[in-house]
């Protein structure tokens, strides 16, 4: 024990002393946060408004449908399919003469795409105009009656509480999502750049011809095991400095919030503790900002954050071993590595792919499955534990699933030791499955 | 110190050792030989605990030997040797003899003290992929017997090395077999058998065909050759004798046949009236006993299926 010891504690230190574990360390959460702002600001600010000529049959449409920002209709007369582009207009829009109660086809034709979303909206206005040219035409209301009408009926406002017997907690689907999506996809990167570094690190070993010094000295399965204990260590630690460095950040973004709003937050935030059901009055962003403090602050962070790092742990000692096996049997070629790789990466990009649909509906069988079988289950269930427990993930699951993942990292590092003790002493030709399977399962 | 017996491995292609036994005495440097793939390797792997043998025992000074417990007693130099590239050098040095289990301060005495007697006090801080292979070599020799071992294992240990640094590698194996250390060299260069190993034992296709000291192999297989250098040379036609292999102008080499003494040779040149100034009984060569036991068993050892 003492010398697997020595081993963790060479395997951590080489690693955090150097430069690219410091430079990743406080690299990588910055170009997280830029890549969020800058999707976030390319999606406000980038939004390209479209010109639309439209040719109108019938006559009246000029009357319903609505312009504004992202698409303006333009009713010039003298447009046509064959000059719309001179015009400035990105498409024509042909309206045939309607016939009561029929799909009637609508032809757009276009010299630059609008895209998915944009025609989504240009379908929606074209059926509004319809129903108010109808409502017009077959009964005798007023336009503005029916405009003041519409206003006033958008007011419902979902509010989601998740339902724990007694307490009726507050929650957010959409921080949840959030929350959910960015556990996975956590887990998901350290689970390929810490067993990446495990297979390198075995590789190292064996190219430099230094395997077989060490296990003179020590038996392969401590060496193994001291190596992918040690660069585990290094992952929880650089996890460790995010969440300080995250928390530093969040403070510092806090600080620069006016006081004004502040003060109107915290004003809401004593009329809800009072038990008052209607909001308190505030501007736009004191309202969006006390949601979020709420929905923050009804999270349950100790419990994500100890979740995390127990499916951190768990899927990283479920493949770094079988990185550490594929790793033993490589040769100088890192071709090889590349194929060998293949069949440990798969599980690994499919439960991400998993992930991203099982986040949809977090308590249907495929996201139930999926955080119970230990090849997915610490991405998937990382992604579900943010919207609730025992809500969403009932406790039997979340303790199947912790049970399942530590009883099949127990398999496969026994199984990835004895392929290990093998491959790593072995050099020449590259061995077929076959052989692996042979070692692995024969004494 | 180390008794080896009935030792098997079988691999799935191949009788890698094939029931060998030897011993190794203390203080003792014997010398392991045999062509490429005799299995010398998986014999050392045994001895060194990488390997379990299917069959047969190891003790070490009598008792069972338990790799566990005995890694610290063994030094092991492999034939595929390396050690991290990246990683300073005297730290590599302190680690490497911690895992052999000396506490951090005897490895970082140990090392120190090996470090000036090597005059390598100025590579502490370097790494190994500034040193010459010479010099990695020498570090390497450095790390295999830094924690005192009682039986260290040498394969191939001169590979690379020029003579003076050779030279010095040698003295050191002299030393420490003085100084009771048991050591195993592993080779097939036959000069330095000679040269260094008191006892020897040859392998070839994972069997023992040859084991005993350096004088009583060459005693063994001596074909009776004597050098004789004498003027004028008698008739040598039709002498019951001997028979002349080579001849030089005042020197050759005669083989005497079997029944007849060297005495009875001298007797017949004196009695010829040639003044012998020279006479010599010419022992084979290690090397040459070596090619001759291994030759016609093919070289490159073929695959056989096994049995078992």
């Amino acid at each position: 024990m003492h010398k697997i010891g020595l081993i963790i504690r060479r395997e951590y230190i080489t690693r955090i002393r150097n430069k690219t574990f410091l430079i990743s360390t406080f690299l990588l959460p910055i170009i997280f946060i830029l890549g969020i702002v800058g999707t976030i600001y390319l999606g406000i600010k980038g939004k390209t408004s479209h010109r639309v000529a439209v040719m109108d049959q019938n006559g009246y449409f000029k009357e319903y449908l609505k312009s504004d920002s992202a698409i303006f209709f333009d009713f010039s007369p003298g447009i046509d399919t064959l000059n719309y582009a001179e015009k400035n207009c990105s498409a024509v829009l042909i309206i045939p003469v309607l016939e009561e109660n029929q799909k009637t086809i609508y032809r757009l034709k276009y010299k630059k795409q609008l895209g998915l979303t944009s025609i989504d909206d240009l379908e929606k206005r074209i059926n509004t105009a319809i129903t108010d040219h109808l409502i017009y035409s077959k009964t005798n209301i007023s336009r503005g009656r029916l405009d003041s009408i519409r206003d006033a009926s958008d007011i419902a406002e979902l509010q989601t509480f998740s339902d724990e017997g007694k307490k009726s907690e507050a929650s957010s689907q959409g921080l949840s999502y959030g929350v959910g999506y960015a556990c996975g996809f956590l887990i998901y990167l350290l689970t390929f750049i810490y067993g990446a570094m495990v297979m390198r690190g075995v590789m190292e070993e064996k190219t430099s011809r230094i395997a077989e010094v060490i296990v003179s000295s020590v038996k392969p399965f401590q060496l193994m095991l001291g190596k992918i204990i040690g660069i585990g260590a290094v992952g929880l630690t650089q996890f460790l400095l995010w969440i300080v460095f995250f928390f530093a950040l969040f403070m510092v973004a806090q600080a620069f919030i006016p006081h004004e709003l502040l003060m109107e937050v915290k004003n809401m935030q004593s009329a809800n503790a009072m038990g008052n059901g209607q909001m308190a009055q505030g501007s736009e962003a004191a309202k969006q900002i006390f949601e979020l403090k709420q929905s923050i602050q009804h999270t349950n962070w100790a419990l994500i954050i100890s979740c995390f790092i127990f499916y951190f742990i768990g899927g990283y000692l479920f493949y770094a071993s079988l990185f550490a096996a594929i790793g033993s049997v490589v040769n100088e070629d890192p071709q090889e590595a590349q194929s060998l790789m293949l069949p440990i990466t798969m599980p690994i990009i499919f439960s991400w792919i998993i992930m991203a649909m099982a986040i949809q509906d977090p308590a249907g069988p495929l996201a139930v499955w999926s955080s119970l079988i230990p090849f997915s289950s610490p991405i998937v269930m990382m992604a579900r534990i943010p919207y609730g427990i025992p809500t969403t993930v009932p406790y039997w699951q979340l303790f199947l699933s912790m049970i399942l993942l530590a009883g099949g990292f127990l398999f496969t590092t026994w199984m990835a030791g004895r392929i290990y003790r093998t491959g790593i002493l072995l050099y020449g030709k590259k061995p077929t499955w076959k052989n692996m399977l042979k070692w692995a399962f024969k004494s | 110190m180390l008794e080896v017996e009935h030792l098997k491995k079988y691999f799935t292609t191949q009788k890698a050792v094939d029931d060998i036994s030897f011993k190794v005495n203390k203080g003792g440097i014997f010398g392991l030989l045999g062509p490429n793939g005799a299995g010398k390797t998986t014999l050392i792997r045994m001895i060194t605990g990488i390997f379990y043998p299917d069959e047969g025992s190891i003790l070490f000074n009598g008792k069972k030997f338990i790799p566990d417990a005995d890694y610290a007693r063994i030094g092991y130099m492999p034939e595929e040797r390396g050690l991290y590239k990246k990683m300073k050098i005297g730290e590599q040095a302190v680690y490497l003899a911690q895992l052999k289990g000396l506490s951090a301060a005897d490895a970082l005495v140990q090392v120190k003290e090996w470090f000036i007697r090597f005059e390598m006090q100025s590579w502490w801080n370097k790494k190994i992929e500034d040193l010459s292979k010479g010099m990695a070599q020498k570090l390497q020799f450095v790390i295999t017997v830094l924690h005192r071992p009682e039986l260290i294992i040498l394969d191939e240990p001169f590979s690379g090395l020029d003579p003076v640094n050779a030279n010095l590698i040698k003295d050191e194996i002299f030393r420490l077999a003085a100084g009771g250390a048991s050591i195993i060299f592993s080779t097939h260069r036959m000069e330095q058998v000679e040269e260094i190993c008191d006892h020897i034992v040859l392998v070839n296709k994972g069997k023992k065909i040859l084991d005993g000291t350096v004088s009583e192999i060459k005693q063994e297989y001596k074909e009776n050759l004597f050098r004789i250098a004498a003027t004028p040379f008698p008739a040598l036609n039709g002498n019951e004798l001997f028979e002349v292999i080579t001849k030089k102008e005042e020197s050759m080499t005669i083989r005497i046949k079997n029944g007849h003494t060297p005495n009875d040779v001298l007797r017949y040149f004196i009695d010829h009236q040639s003044n012998i100034s020279g006479f010599s009984e010419l022992l084979p060569s290690l090397n040459e006993i070596f090619i001759k036991l291994v030759e016609g068993t093919s070289l490159s050892r073929q695959f056989q299926p096994n049995q078992s």
